[in-house]
């Protein structure tokens, strides 16, 4: 396992380990944040920790690691950390506008629920 | 040593991820209403897109980022329909 890896060096290691590990990390934290706030528009920010730093730092951990094996500059990686920064704000942007949408036509049709029964009796 | 350091951090962050995935899961079913379904399929696509790059370090082999590139993007264009529905109740007006 991981034979390609035998010659580099120790603090490329570390540092490709810090960077795996902060991504990693920083993923796990907002999705917990996902799991765990109570309303919508709460959850809505946390997993935004895996979109910006989780991805970030697990593509900059790969970058790290190929230039250093195929010792020269591999930065395609950052292809998907530009995709991702660019594409989560629009998706997001959508989706709270789609619920405050939802949201505002659940309470309309709440109040027309809660006006009926009182104009009944008069 | 570099081997030992690298195999154990890849390990600790692939298994966070995949708590992280789980996590994402349980969200999913419970959800209270289709619009915390779709925020947590949407996250999925993202761990799910991260995964590969990690066993992309592990095996040393380049293909696993352009497998994670077309995760990313069919997940954006999931996550956009999904909400398009949920605004108007149909995906193509």
């Amino acid at each position: 396992m991981m034979q390609h890896a035998e010659s580099l060096p120790v603090w490329v290691a570390i540092l490709v380990s810090f960077f795996l590990l902060l991504g990693a990390g920083l993923t796990l934290i907002g999705t917990i944040g996902l799991a765990r706030f109570p309303t919508f528009y709460e959850r809505i920010h946390a997993p935004t920790l895996g979109t910006s730093w989780g991805t970030g730092g697990i593509v900059l951990a790969s970058i790290i690691f190929f230039t250093a094996t195929q010792s020269r500059l591999v930065i395609h990686e950052i292809l998907i950390g530009i995709f991702v920064t660019v594409t989560t704000p629009v998706t997001l942007m959508l989706l709270a506008r789609a619920v405050l949408h939802r949201d505002r036509a659940d309470d309309a049709q709440r109040k027309d629920l809660d006006k009926t029964p009182s104009s009944d009796p008069s | 040593m570099s081997v030992a350091i690298l195999s154990w951090s890849m390990l600790i962050a692939q298994l966070m991820l995949a708590t992280a995935m789980i996590i994402t899961v349980i969200r999913m079913f419970r959800g209270p209403r289709a619009q915390d379904r779709v925020l947590a399929l949407d996250v999925l696509y993202i761990t799910a897109m991260l995964l590969p790059i990690t066993f992309g370090i592990r095996s040393g082999v380049i293909i696993y980022f352009e497998a994670a590139l077309i995760i990313g993007l069919l997940g954006f264009v999931a996550t956009v329909a999904l909400a398009k529905f949920l605004m108007r109740g149909e995906v193509i007006e």
